[in-house]
């Protein structure tokens, strides 16, 4: 369905894929993005027999590919907004798992940073705001306590609203973690398996794809940046439109890690959270993102001059960043719509859930989410016994500051050299239940390739070791073909 | 192959079996240095001339005009020859003060007090990113080193027809690679008025049939999920797009030097080398450098006799003899 608008709807009825059923559930979900893999999560948690249903070859293929991993407390978010309970509920929810998957936090805390007289004057309004969302330990910090935490910073920085809840976490891993935790538990997840069209009985749903039909009672569309589409197909109609956003992102190398602890976030305006300065969990400093509206929903271009006035803004404020070399550069694409709030619709006559617009909260949200869907599921009658010991499979590490497979014997040999990604944490992703499908996805569970050579010197051993896994190769042959 | 964790201590660790690193271990024994040690994270020693398949390496070294893997061959042999110890799969982690390195191999970490240690971790070509080239992001993107490790190790190809940027040294190396894998470039770019090296670049169309564009920049990569297409900028100021299936990025040299980088020796930010003295020494006096790592970029030969010179001046620090300051 790439960019082609939804005015031709009614050619999904020409059935792509055959019509063999492929599943059978209680709950279809269609998109393997993080809402869609914490939904899938929390329903199968539930007891609920769940099918995720993804059009690309791996999940985190729109959205959540790209974003600033920044585990929100939730302190701007709309006061009594849905968007503020599930930021909330979901960030409480990750405090409370995470250990279990293994998957890591760093505990850096923001600073919301004024540079001028007219930034600080919105700090009353940020604090009041907090304080009407709970969150009670933000601070305001003068010139001096800024320096003394962040000393690296510019020295022009006038002052900054503290809040120590803001965490960074691994964006990539814990979508996985989630899913894996569906499937282990009794879930189904499907690739390439675009959801095109489907029909209600009154009772249950039979949704087409292109790998078949699939038979559900409930369907929740977590279809992020195609949502809207995903409902005009299904449902023949749609509350809101996606206007995708993009973000740009620059990643400086591990060097600068040592430059900053705090996420640094500016006075934010109407429109956007606006660029920010974090460090990653993987040891990175990022600055990043804009927001700019786009007609596709898929091209995560970048943009030369961008990627030079987002580096030199992060000089500004970081100076010491200019002696530092630039990693990588990146795009994520937020399903923003015409509306700020998300867009969560309930079809309780067509048993349907539409999560739609989760814009820019969405991978601290999704877990909040899953637990507002499973409300409004019971709500509507819904009835799942849930399981009494689900079992728990935790991810391995990716984080700088915690063990890494390396450190651990056994591993074979080191294929990436710049993020010391082993052979045996290699092979592991492209097997078990949730296995990488494609190479981006390889790359998201292993961090191949991700860091500042981007394979200068491991990609010859990265294709052979792929050679045959994935549609599309790093090795498109041999020699002598 | 020796496991490097079998030792607690050396008198000189020398990391990187480049030809830099193997010239300088072989000459350390030579000159009487007890324990020499070269750490390598790779597989097989020889460094960057392992993957260049062609010649010319060795001429003066070895008064023989060979290929770059048989050329590594050699220089394995003549440091194993000297009493040279190799551990291979063993990657330097971090350099601590006063030549104490932490070490990783798939037998363990471990940490390795050495009297001296020399880096010779080499250079590596400035992959897309750090070019801040826009466009998408998908396969058929690549460095020089990448796609000659896949053809000369791996005997594989990513990409049929790609748009090679640079003219470089390194570039015409390119060529040559693409040559023997069967892979036609569409055309070679270069910002400037004129080849980065003029010869053998200027009759590189007639050597190979690649057309060569001057004053051109590539100003987007776009594709879904391979390379589809370029487009670049003349000196005309003239938007042309360019029909590939990979882009192939030659040259700007990097130096490899992510563990001075991440430790406490001082830095030069403008080369990204480490700062040495005249005698190749870093700021921490335990630490010295050759190679690549010090002159993006250099022939072999000019590294190899590089790494002779100061392992010289090493084993001269050993004994007491190093003069105070070079005259
Ligand atoms: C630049 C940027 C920065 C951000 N920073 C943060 C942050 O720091 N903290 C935070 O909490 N959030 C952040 N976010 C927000 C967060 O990333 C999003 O809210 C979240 O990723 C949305 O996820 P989703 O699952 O709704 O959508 P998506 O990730 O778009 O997932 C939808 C999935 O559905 C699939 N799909 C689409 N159509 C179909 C179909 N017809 N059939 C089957 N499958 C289909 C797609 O392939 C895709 O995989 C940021 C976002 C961006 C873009
Ligand atoms: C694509 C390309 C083509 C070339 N073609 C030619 C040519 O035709 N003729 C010519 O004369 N020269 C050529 N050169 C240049 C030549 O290869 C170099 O001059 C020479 O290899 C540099 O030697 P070196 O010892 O400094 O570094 P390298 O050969 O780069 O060796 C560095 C070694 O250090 C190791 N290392 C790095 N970091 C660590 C760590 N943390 N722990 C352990 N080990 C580590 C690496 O694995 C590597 O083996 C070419 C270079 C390139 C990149």
């Amino acid at each position: 369905m790439k960019n082609k608008d939804y005015n031709n709807f009614g050619s999904n009825l020409d059935k792509p894929g055959g019509v063999s059923l492929i599943a059978n559930a209680d709950i279809a979900i269609i998109g393997g993005g993080v809402v869609g893999c914490a939904v899938a999560r929390r329903m199968a948690l539930e007891g609920a027999r769940i099918v995720l249903i993804e059009k690309a070859s791996d999940i985190l293929d729109g959205a959540s590919k790209g974003n600033s991993a920044i585990l929100h407390t939730g302190f701007d978010a709309p006061v009594g907004s849905l968007e503020q309970k599930c930021v909330n509920r979901g960030y409480e929810e990750y405090l409370k798992i995470h250990k279990s998957f293994n998957l890591p936090i760093l505990k850096t805390g923001a600073l919301v940073t004024a540079w001028s007289e007219e930034q600080e004057n919105k700090f009353e309004d940020i604090l009041k705001k907090g304080h009407d969302n709970d969150i009670k330990n933000l601070k305001l910090l003068s010139k001096t306590q800024i320096l003394s935490i962040e000393p690296d910073l510019a020295k022009s920085v006038r002052s900054a609203i503290s809040v120590p809840g803001e965490y960074v976490i691994d964006p990539w891993s814990s979508p996985l973690a989630y899913l894996r935790q569906a499937v282990d538990n009794g879930g189904q997840a499907l690739f390439n398996a675009e959801v095109t069209g489907g029909e209600f009985d009154g009772n249950t749903w039979l949704l087409t794809t292109r790998k078949g039909q699939v038979r559900a009672r409930y369907v929740i569309n977590c279809a992020g940046l195609y949502g809207d589409i995903v409902d005009h197909n299904v449902l023949g109609g749609c509350e809101f439109t996606i206007k995708p956003r993009k973000g740009q992102f620059v990643v400086f190398d591990k060097a600068a890690g040592k430059l900053l602890s705090s996420v640094i976030l500016p006075v934010p305006t109407e429109r956007t959270k606006g660029i920010v300065l974090f460090p990653t969990i993987f040891g990175n400093i990022v600055v990043g993102p804009t927001a700019e509206e786009q007609e596709s929903r898929n091209n995560a271009c970048v943009d030369k001059e961008i990627l030079i006035s987002l580096t030199r803004q992060a000089i500004e404020k970081l100076p010491a960043l200019a002696n530092i070399q630039v990693t990588a550069t990146y795009a994520g694409i937020r399903p923003a719509t015409e509306e700020k709030h998300y867009r969560v619709i309930q079809d309780s006559d067509r048993n349907w859930i539409t999560l739609g617009g989760i814009r820019s909260t969405g991978l601290t949200g999704a877990l909040g989410l899953a637990a507002h869907v499973h409300d409004l599921l019971s709500d509507q009658g819904a009835d799942f016994k849930a399981l009494d010991n689900p079992s728990i499979h935790p991810v391995p590490n990716l984080a700088e500051h915690l063990p890494r497979d390396y450190k651990t014997r056994g591993y074979g040999e080191i294929v990436c050299h710049c993020e010391m990604v082993s052979q045996r944490e290699i092979l592991s992703a492209m097997e078990g239940p949730v296995p990488a499908g494609n190479l981006g996805g390889l790359k998201r569970r292993t961090r191949a390739t991700m860091g500042r050579c981007q394979g200068f010197y491991c990609s010859a051993r990265l294709a052979e070791l792929t050679q045959g896994k994935f549609t599309n190769p790093l090795g498109i042959g041999d020699i002598d073909d | 192959m020796t496991n490097a964790l079998k030792y607690n201590r050396c008198d000189v660790a020398i990391i990187g079996a480049g030809p830099a690193g193997l010239a300088a271990a072989a000459t350390l024994k030579k000159q009487g240095i007890e324990h020499v040690l070269v750490l390598d994270r790779e597989s097989e020693a020889g460094g960057i001339p392992r993957h260049c398949g062609h010649p010319p390496f060795g001429i003066i070294e070895y008064a023989r005009l060979m290929t770059g893997p048989s050329y590594a061959k050699r220089l394995v042999a003549s440091a194993q020859k000297a009493g040279v110890d190799i551990a291979l799969k063993t990657s330097v982690t971090k350099l601590g003060f006063g030549g104490i390195l932490t070490i990783a191999t798939p037998k363990g970490m471990g940490e390795l007090k050495a009297k001296r240690v020399l880096l010779a971790t080499g250079v590596r070509e400035t992959p897309r990113s750090a070019r801040l080239v826009s466009g998408d992001r998908m396969l058929g993107i690549s460095t020089t080193g990448a796609l000659q490790s896949m053809v000369y190790l791996k005997n594989l190809i990513p990409f049929r027809y790609p748009l090679v940027v640079g003219t470089q040294i390194v570039s015409f190396s390119a060529l040559l690679t693409c040559k023997k894998a069967g892979i036609k470039p569409v055309a070679m770019i270069e910002e400037k008025s004129s080849p980065t090296i003029s010869w053998p670049l200027h009759h590189a169309s007639s050597l190979f049939g690649v057309p060569l564009f001057l004053n051109t920049r590539i100003t987007n990569i776009i594709g879904k999920d391979r390379v589809e297409m370029v487009q670049v900028l003349d000196g005309k100021k003239n938007t042309r797009e360019i029909v590939c299936d990979g882009v192939l990025f030659t040259g700007q040299f990097t130096p490899e030097s992510t563990l001075a980088r991440m430790s406490h020796l001082d830095l030069d930010y403008g080369t990204g080398s480490p700062v040495i003295d005249g005698f190749g020494r870093c700021s921490d006096p335990s630490y010295w450098a050759a190679g690549n790592l010090l002159q993006p970029v250099n022939i072999a030969f000019n590294c190899w006799r590089e790494g002779r010179r100061t392992a010289g001046r090493i084993a001269q620090d050993l004994k007491g003899s190093l003069p105070l300051s070079i005259k």
